[in-house]
């Protein structure tokens, strides 16, 4: 694979994510707008309008609507995106498992914004994991660039014969969505070849046959059935063992992308920084992991090992890389955009310390929950994070586990 | 249903039917079965109008009626439709 030649175009995350769409040859996007994502609807709906995709856009009176038509029309072998936020994914929230369930490869941009009560427009992960049983695939992005990037591979995994899942990408709101960039795009070309055309795995029918797992009158099919006790959990295992599958080919298509593009992110899963041979780390999910770096090359530059892991992968989580990266680190502090209100630490925490358990020796984990309703997360509030994590270190024990950082007292 | 039931790897993907709903015998959620008085049944074929689950089906070889016991649920509305009260709701 070689490098393709590309052009720098001035855009800021929702557009990207609009941009990245209209590339990918999709057949249907029905999407109901909500701040922050409005511009990737009303880009869109302006791409539509001058002929420059040939993509049925349905308007439709809510997002449980705009979702239901991506599930119909990617039950008939349609490729089909939608993009959403906050109050519009709750929404979707009984169609989510629906279009998991039916294992309908949607693609919906997720643009992270806080939920009512009181209303927020701003960003926080609240919205994103609240549906992180879903069975949808979550990557999260950093930068407008990734999500851009992150669109395209989404299509080829989730339409994977192998995974057949819906794919959630995600990217923090107003930090991404409303923040010019200089973003990088592949030639029209060279993403339609890259994303191709669905493939559909062979199914038997009712009526004994062989045949492409879609609705096709000419090739009857039933999709999403009633399942009772007697079937239900086997067709449910069948799910969790199509996220299993999607690991190693999400790392697969990002490698095979990164062959064209020349941009990584990590692995495809996790995307370490400086953490080799770090004593104390952070975690987080998406656009923080910029101010994160900063801080650690700060810390870096004083001679203080400090590193961090971002999670771009959240579902399926990536266990084993989890494990292997921070298993020599002596202090990790895992930063949840999120509050699971009545649990011990944010939904981040939860997984990465359940994780660490099966080490022999295992780091000390604490908790930082941060920048709920679009709080502002200042270099000093990371600093704030390393100097605990260097405290628990020293002392060689955690004292506070789950704390909130900027928050007043 | 069949008797053996398969694993979920045996499954095909998404839990797509792969029998047709007609191999799937619902009679024996029943309680109640209709039973047909065949002197006071006149062949007016309005049990079998009503049926909704296509259970009563009218036999021309034998010019009668018949009624499927596999797919009858015995919800009773041929009884009820019934004008001249042939049909009779009997426990199981």
């Amino acid at each position: 694979m070689t490098l393709v030649k590309q052009k720098v175009l001035a855009m800021n995350g929702d557009e990207a994510v609009a941009y990245a769409v209209k590339q990918s040859d999709v057949d249907v996007v029905a999407a109901y707008p909500i701040t922050p994502q409005t511009i990737i609807v009303e880009r869109f709906s302006e791409y539509v309008h001058n002929g420059e995709v040939d993509t049925e856009f349905v308007c439709v009176e809510s997002e449980h609507s705009a979702l239901t038509a991506c599930l119909a029309a990617s039950a008939v072998g349609a490729r089909a995106f939608t993009a959403t936020a906050s109050a519009g994914l709750a929404l979707m929230h009984e169609i989510l498992f629906v279009t998991s369930g039916c294992r309908a490869p949607v693609v919906m941009a997720v643009v992270n914004r806080a939920l009512s009560a009181p209303i927020n427009i701003h960003c926080d992960h609240s919205d994103a994991m609240a549906e992180r049983d879903s069975g949808w695939i979550q990557i999260y992005a950093e930068n407008s660039q990734e999500a851009y990037d992150s669109v395209i591979q989404a299509f080829r995994i989730a339409e994977h014969t192998d995974v057949l899942l819906p794919v959630m990408i995600g990217l923090d709101g107003f930090f991404l969505s409303h923040t010019l960039e200089n973003v990088k795009v592949l030639p029209d070309e060279t993403v339609r070849n890259f994303v191709g055309t669905r493939k559909f795995p062979l199914v038997k029918s009712h009526e004994g046959k062989l045949v492409p797992f879609r609705l096709d009158p000419e090739n009857p099919i039933t999709i999403g059935p009633l399942a009772l006790f007697d079937y239900y959990f086997e067709i449910k295992r069948q799910q969790e063992e199509a996220m299993r599958k999607a690991l190693p080919i999400i790392k697969q298509v990002h490698d095979e992308y990164a062959g064209i593009s020349g941009r990584r992110y990590g692995n495809g899963l996790i995307d370490a920084y400086r953490l080799e041979d770090a004593e104390i780390a952070a975690v987080c999910l998406g656009s923080t992991a910029g101010t994160v770096k900063t801080v650690v090359d700060e810390l870096r530059s004083k001679g203080i090992k400090a590193g961090l892991l971002r999670l771009r992968t959240f579902r399926p989580l990536p266990t084993e890389e989890i494990k292997n990266a921070l298993a020599n680190v002596k202090a990790v502090g895992v930063m949840d955009r999120a509050c699971s209100f009545g649990g011990f630490g944010g939904p981040v925490f939860h997984e990465v310390r359940h994780v660490l358990y099966d080490l022999q020796t295992r780091p000390h984990v604490s908790n930082y929950i941060y920048g709920l309703g679009g709080r502002d997360t200042s270099p000093m509030m990371i600093h704030q994070i390393y100097q605990d994590l260097q405290q628990i270190v020293e002392t060689n024990r955690v004292e506070k586990p789950v704390q909130f950082i900027g928050v007043r007292e | 249903m069949s008797p053996e039931k398969r694993g979920w790897k045996d499954i095909p993907l998404a839990g797509v039917c792969w029998v047709p709903s007609t191999e799937y015998l619902t009679g024996d959620w029943k309680t109640f079965k209709p039973v047909r008085d065949l002197d006071k049944c006149t062949r007016c074929l309005l049990c079998a109008i009503y049926c909704p689950d296509g259970a009563i089906k009218w036999n021309p070889e034998k010019e009668d009626l018949e009624f499927n016991y596999d797919f009858c649920k015995g919800c009773g509305i041929c009884a009820n439709e019934c004008p001249v009260k042939a049909i009779e709701m009997a426990v199981e």
